[in-house]
């Protein structure tokens, strides 16, 4: 208990447990989602409830939190959730990837590799990759069950028939392990391969539809594509207006109201770091 | 087991309904069986317990994959199940909306088993899918065409082609003709003919059109009230049938 009359880390020793436990089978079956039972949280949905509830399971006294919204540590989602943590379990928290040992994270993946250690915590509004394919859950289940994942694919020959190309652009499905087609929640598909053989280990909370998945370090993370279509993560063909980074994942923004434009990273911390770095050498 | 499909014994009551009473039935490779009988005869449950969708209360059905292995259908699991219904059996529907994706474009549902069975090469499945619907005569040029949009006719050979494309053994058809005007009938009934023909297909077809039976049906089974009443080589049956029942449903066709 601390002082404030909370449990550490907010939520109850037994829900944790739960929770625990749910990880340690997600973790034990990567990319299949496992149902848990914890009573709600008393946030409201687009605070990315699963994603904290794993957070607030998995975080002990020595971490260090980041937590990013659309790869930015800066917007009120990011802020309010690392000042909860903060509170709620005294840790520290930072803005710096490499100096996190948990990153919360809706939206993106950091441009900088992740190692071995830390643990990647994703925000999840939606578990199941087939839900607009197949409406009725006990089919998905089956179609899981029995890694029948034709329609999927059917999915990707119809958007090539017609765009010529697969016009997924966020939360593009992947086959984790070999085995199991999972959802990696709206990150851009440009994020896609920084999945695959991760050396950090990557948990997702889904905390509308109570789903727990993970993909446990160094694991294969392929996105889904044909041998004459093969997958292409897409990035705005620019270099970002204030590091110059021809390689990271960039957002277009708006600078006045004229109707200017410009494109900057949107992990912040990748795009400071790079801007401090640069000014130095100057 | 030489036959592709043998079935003994097979009963299944619905309430006090006897809808399969000690039905017994062979298909060998390349043979087309039809199945006439009058409305509530049992003709679409026979079916559905041949394909494995429904179980019997009593007997078995057993098959034969192309290795020569025998597995009773009613106790093979739910994914080898499904890999057969993708592989060597196939499943049309009398209504092919019950076998079409109606959202999925003619290639995608032609090239949907070939998917489901680990084909990977975009153009490949889109070649094969307009090779087949050259072969059940629709236009290839429609091939990213809705099939909410083709006719039943279409529909129905669209269902076909989609069927066929992984290059099935034994077909399973539920009164394929059904709810068609008669000359689409004939049309789908003769391309239906030279399919079988050329892929040396076996079929089991359940029809109401004692012609149609004729057309394309080695053997004929003649249902009444669950039982089968007699069966036998499709011109016998059709010439000289020895059960009162058969005689009055090949004298309505006369009539008719
Ligand atoms: N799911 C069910 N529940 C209850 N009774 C059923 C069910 N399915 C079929 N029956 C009954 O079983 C009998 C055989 O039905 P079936 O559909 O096999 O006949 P059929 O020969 O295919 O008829 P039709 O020519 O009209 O399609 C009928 O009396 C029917 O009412
Ligand atoms: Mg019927
Ligand atoms: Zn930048």
């Amino acid at each position: 208990m601390t002082a404030l009359g909370y449990n550490f880390g907010y939520l109850d020793e037994n829900t944790k447990r739960m929770i625990r436990r749910a990880l340690l089978k997600a973790v034990a079956i990567p990319g299949h989602q496992v149902p848990f039972g914890a009573r709600e949280m008393p946030l409201p949905y687009g605070w990315g409830t699963g994603g904290i509830a794993v957070t607030a399971s998995v975080i002990g006294a020595d971490d260090r939190l980041k937590v990013i919204d659309q790869g930015a540590d800066d917007t009120t989602n990011a802020v309010s959730i690392r000042r909860f943590f903060a509170k709620v379990a005294g840790v520290e928290t930072t803005e710096r990837t490499g100096e996190a040992t948990i990153i919360q994270t809706r939206h993106r993946i950091p441009e900088i590799a992740l190692r071995e250690g830390q643990v990647l915590v994703y925000q999840v509004p939606m578990p199941e990759p087939l839900f607009r394919l197949e409406p009725r859950v006990s089919e998905t289940k089956r179609m899981h069950a029995l890694a029948d994942y034709g329609l999927m694919h059917v999915k990707l020959y119809e958007d090539i028939a017609r765009h010529g190309h697969v016009a997924i652009s966020y939360n593009y499905p992947v086959l984790v392990g070999g085995r199991y087609l999972m959802s990696p929640s709206p990150i851009p598909a440009f994020d896609n391969p920084k999945m695959d053989r991760m050396p950090a280990l990557q948990l997702f909370g889904a905390g509308r539809e109570k789903r727990i998945y993970a993909v446990p370090p160094y694991t294969s993370v392929r996105s889904l594509d044909f041998e004459d279509h093969p997958f292409r993560p897409v990035r705005a063909d620019a270099p970002c207006a204030l590091c110059g980074s021809r390689e990271s994942y960039l957002d277009e923004v708006v600078v006045d109201d004229r109707g200017g434009r410009m494109f900057v990273c949107s992990d912040t911390d990748y795009c400071s770091t790079r801007q401090a770095t640069r000014e130095a050498a100057e | 087991m030489t036959a592709l499909l043998e079935a003994t014994g097979l009963s299944l009551r619905f309430g006090t309904v006897p809808a399969l009473d000690d039905v017994s039935l062979e298909v060998f490779p390349g043979e087309v069986v039809a199945i006439v009988g009058e409305s509530g005869s049992g003709k679409t449950t026979l079916l559905r317990v041949l394909s494995g969708m429904m179980r019997p209360e009593a007997g078995a059905v057993r098959y034969r994959d192309p290795e020569g292995s025998v597995h009773v259908v009613h106790e093979m699991g739910e994914a080898a199940m499904r890999r057969l219904h993708r592989t060597d059996w196939g499943f049309v529907h009398q209504n092919p909306r019950d076998g079409l994706r109606m959202r999925v474009s003619a290639g995608g549902n032609i090239g949907e088993r070939l998917m489901a069975v680990g084909a990977r090469h975009y153009g490949s499945i889109r070649a094969e899918a307009a090779e087949w619907l050259r072969r059940v005569e629709i236009d290839p040029a429609r091939i990213d065409g809705m099939p909410a949009l083709f006719s039943g006719g279409m529909q129905q050979r669209l269902q076909i082609a989609r069927t066929l494309v992984t290059r099935p053994r034994l077909v399973f058809m539920d009164e394929p003709t059904g709810g068609l005007d008669v000359s689409v009938q004939a049309r789908l009934l003769d391309m239906i003919r030279a399919l079988v023909a050329d892929l040396g297909l076996a079929v089991v077809i359940v029809t109401h059109d004692i012609a149609a039976a004729r057309l394309l049906a080695h053997r004929l089974l003649v249902m009444r009230q669950g039982q089968v009443v007699e069966q036998g080589l499709t011109d016998r049956v059709l010439d000289d049938p020895q059960h009162e029942y058969t005689q009055l449903l090949v004298a309505s066709v006369l009539a008719a």
